[in-house]
């Protein structure tokens, strides 16, 4: 019984055995009900094996939901144990867990794979390409995030979860603080994940590069594909250090090395210092595709060319050089002299700089525009001001001197959530509402789609401002309760009401999936936005080659150039296309790194050396595999185009 | 005779050797700690350079605008994190 002893949840309580029986019977029921509607051989030709852009896109959207809703509940629960002072709902050992899981789950498992979401989906169609320059790496970057994500989220039923914060700062994740394997899921599941993540980064830096359509010079990019394309060169350039962090971190648990010990020549605070080397290029990649996403949508809907083109590009070569300059200011207070704070409060604050300018091109975008307000652009519009605000205060934490009063308080969490929410989440939202016609054939409903957009807002103002109250009256994050007399009581139930409100808003988006599902129009045009890029010029849906002939382009707008200017997009006649094949190694590959990883972090040496065998095997049957694609022939193309045209 | 005698790659190869040989001196001849390190660190750069420009043929397709782009971008970005850290963690501890 030693052997099985250590798959035992250290710490349990009910809700995770509730936890247990519901993962169980949702795994029987999905697999009873694939057998039932004999489904499997439909999921493996059509979803497993897929290298499709559009559809790693639409898998890497429901990865994205699916974790929101993970990570919303452990949100959920954080508020509730707050909401009262001396609250016994959760222990200090499921608290500590909760908001560890929350962070990773929302930025690595939630933000990230609704970016690569978007990044999959539109890049190829705005830029005139049929699909990634590396379709197979693609679908297998997509299958090693997904099971690193997968490894993740077993954690807390299988061996306990991470409990060191979603930074998991050594000493305190070392082994003589954190015993249980939790942090060894940290260090694992992340490093599958984020190995899938660094591939995408080169991958799309070559489609971008190399695969736009004829006429698309860089400066004739639309705005959302430069921002991927720059997030990617950031995703290249920091996800090699974390890479290098979590090998280190798993060192030190695992072999006993001393990197990140207090004794035997370890610095402490190097894991800090190396965490935060990527932790705030990271923060630069979740936001730019956001910054994207808005600009497409605040141009489509003002009616109007994108205002500064040119410094909204300059503006996001800034930062990304900036974002490597800025990593110290996570810690001031480690006790470092005045010279290195001040030089990392000048660059922090400098990032300022380029942001507000993208804001100003924005509000200048909106000027004379004939503004229409969609859903989308509903977003958008309170983006601006409430993200604003999250940049303002993160100037305030910026001042090295002042930062001593706010560091590690609920104003720091406050000013987070603040950026994030408004910055990232919105323009996830904003963007899902936006492509979902020419992802799905039909629009969500714009009167829930508003209501929900309201909800969200009025609960995020709710919810997050009275922490900058609270913070600054002293409530550390990161504690599991506080008593009475220290007066936190009143501001941590408003914001309890706040979160509440902000699920029943994100409850709502699940309702309007399913009521426009149901009763929306499926008479739409490719157009329905009346939108100005590449990507609402080919058919609803898209079929699988993209662009039956390749657009030519002659500015950053190319279908407006269409609709307005009598530009001729589509020139010459079919011609056969070469299309890759579809294959399984990716998703068999990725099922390895699954076992690798589960045996990994429970020190299973021999499953670990047969699965690192199995990875190989994998990557030297594509090595000499001979698979040159195939051809989608001229008669094809026309029925499918004449389909297509006719609905 | 230029075409089948590779001038610059011999020239590369005889000065690389140069760079490893003044390397290896550091280890036999005693001098102080920064003065080794310094010869190591420029020659280690050199020979790197060196390394890309003669024989991975950095300059000599016509995306070398991009490729020298590229490592420049990658050299700024690890000279400002291992300067930044020595700055925090050691220096200005």
């Amino acid at each position: 019984m030693d052997f099985f002893d250590r798959f035992a949840v250290p710490h349990p309580s009910l809700a995770i055995y509730a936890s247990m029986a519901a993962i169980g019977l949702t795994v029987i029921a999905v697999f009873a009900g694939l057998t039932y509607f004999k489904k499997w051989g439909y999921l493996w030709r059509e979803w497993l094996t897929t290298v499709d852009h559009k559809r790693i896109g639409i898998m890497y959207l429901l990865s994205a939901l699916l974790m929101l809703f993970r990570g919303g509940v452990d949100a959920i629960m954080m508020r509730a144990q707050l909401a009262v002072p001396e609250n016994t709902l959760l222990d200090a050992q499921h608290y500590n867990e909760i908001f560890t899981t929350h962070g990773i789950v929302m930025i690595l498992f939630m933000a990230m794979p609704f970016i690569m979401f978007f990044m999959n989906f539109v890049v190829p169609l705005q830029i005139g390409a049929r699909d990634v320059a590396f379709p197979r790496l693609n679908a297998l970057s997509f299958w090693l995030f997904f099971m690193g994500a997968m490894l993740f989220n077993i954690s807390f039923v299988v061996g306990g979860s991470p409990d060191a914060g979603w930074t998991s700062y050594f000493p305190l994740a070392g082994t003589e603080f954190s015993k249980s394997v939790g942090s060894n899921y940290y260090m694992i599941a992340i490093q599958i994940a984020g190995i899938g993540t660094l591939m995408t980064g080169i991958n799309f830096i070559t489609t971008i590069l190399k695969m736009r359509a004829p006429g698309m010079t860089l400066m004739k990019m639309p705005m959302f594909t430069w921002s991927a394309l720059i997030a990617n060169v950031i995703i290249v350039f920091a996800f090699p250090v974390l890479a290098v962090l979590l090998a280190m971190g798993t060192l030190d648990r695992q072999i006993g090395t001393h990197f990140f010990t207090m004794d035997n020549g370890g610095m402490d605070m190097l894991w800090a210092n190396i965490f935060w080397v990527w932790g705030h290029p990271e923060v630069y990649i979740l936001i730019l595709p956001a910054f994207g996403i808005y600009s497409e949508v605040i141009s489509t809907f003002a009616r109007r060319n994108l205002y500064g083109y040119k410094s909204m590009v300059g503006s996001m070569v800034l930062i990304s050089l900036l974002s490597f300059f800025v990593w110290l200011h996570h810690f001031f207070t480690m006790g470092q002299g005045a010279l290195t704070n001040s030089i990392f409060s000048i660059t922090t604050m400098a990032i300022a700089v380029p942001t507000g300018v993208k804001i100003f091109n924005w509000l200048l975008t909106l000027r004379k525009g004939k503004i229409v307000f969609t859903t989308p652009m509903l977003y958008s519009m309170l983006f601006i001001p409430l993200f604003t605000l999250g940049g303002v205060t993160g100037v305030m934490l910026g001042m090295s001197a002042a930062d001593y009063q706010y560091h590690n308080t609920m104003f720091l969490v406050a000013h987070f959530h603040n950026v994030i929410i408004p910055g990232v989440v919105y323009a996830m939202l904003a963007g899902l509402h936006y492509y979902w016609p020419k992802m799905f054939g039909f629009m969500l409903n714009e009167k829930i789609g508003k209501w929900t957009a309201w909800l969200l807002s009025i609960g995020f103002v709710l919810a997050f401002m009275p922490m900058y109250i609270s913070g600054l009256d002293g409530q550390a994050r990161r504690m599991y309760t506080y008593s009475e007399a220290a007066g936190f009581g009143a501001m941590n139930m408003i914001s309890f009401v706040g979160a509440a409100i902000m699920a029943i808003g994100f409850v709502l988006i699940v309702y309007n999936i399913y009521y426009s599902t149901r009763y929306e129009t499926r008479d739409i045009s490719n157009d329905p936005w009346d939108a100005r890029t590449l990507e609402w010029s080919t058919h609803t849906p898209v079929p699988e080659y993209n662009f039956a002939i390749l657009p030519e382009v002659r500015s950053n707008e190319a279908l407006w150039d269409a609709k307005k200017n009598g530009h001729v997009l589509f020139k010459g006649e079919y011609e056969k296309i070469h299309m890759p094949n579809n294959s399984g190694i990716p998703f068999i590959m990725s099922c390895i790194f699954f076992v690798w990883g589960f045996s990994f972090i429970f020190s299973l040496w021999i499953p670990v050396i047969l699965t690192t065998i199995g990875i190989f095997i994998c990557m030297a049957l594509r090595s000499f595999e001979q698979d040159h694609g195939r051809y989608i022939s001229v008669k094809e193309i026309e029925e499918t185009e004449t389909n297509l045209r006719g609905a | 005779m230029s075409q089948l005698f590779p001038m610059k790659q011999v020239l590369g190869f005889v000065f690389s050797i140069l760079l490893t040989t003044v390397a290896l001196a550091v280890y036999f001849l005693d001098m102080s700690f920064a003065a080794g390190m310094t010869i190591l660190l420029v020659t280690a750069f050199i020979q790197a350079g060196l390394q890309l420009v003669v024989f991975m043929h950095a300059g000599e397709t016509k995306d070398k605008g991009a490729i020298y782009t590229n490592v420049f971008y990658g050299l700024i970005i690890a000279l400002v994190t291992v300067f930044g850290t020595l700055l925090a963690m050691i220096w200005d501890m």
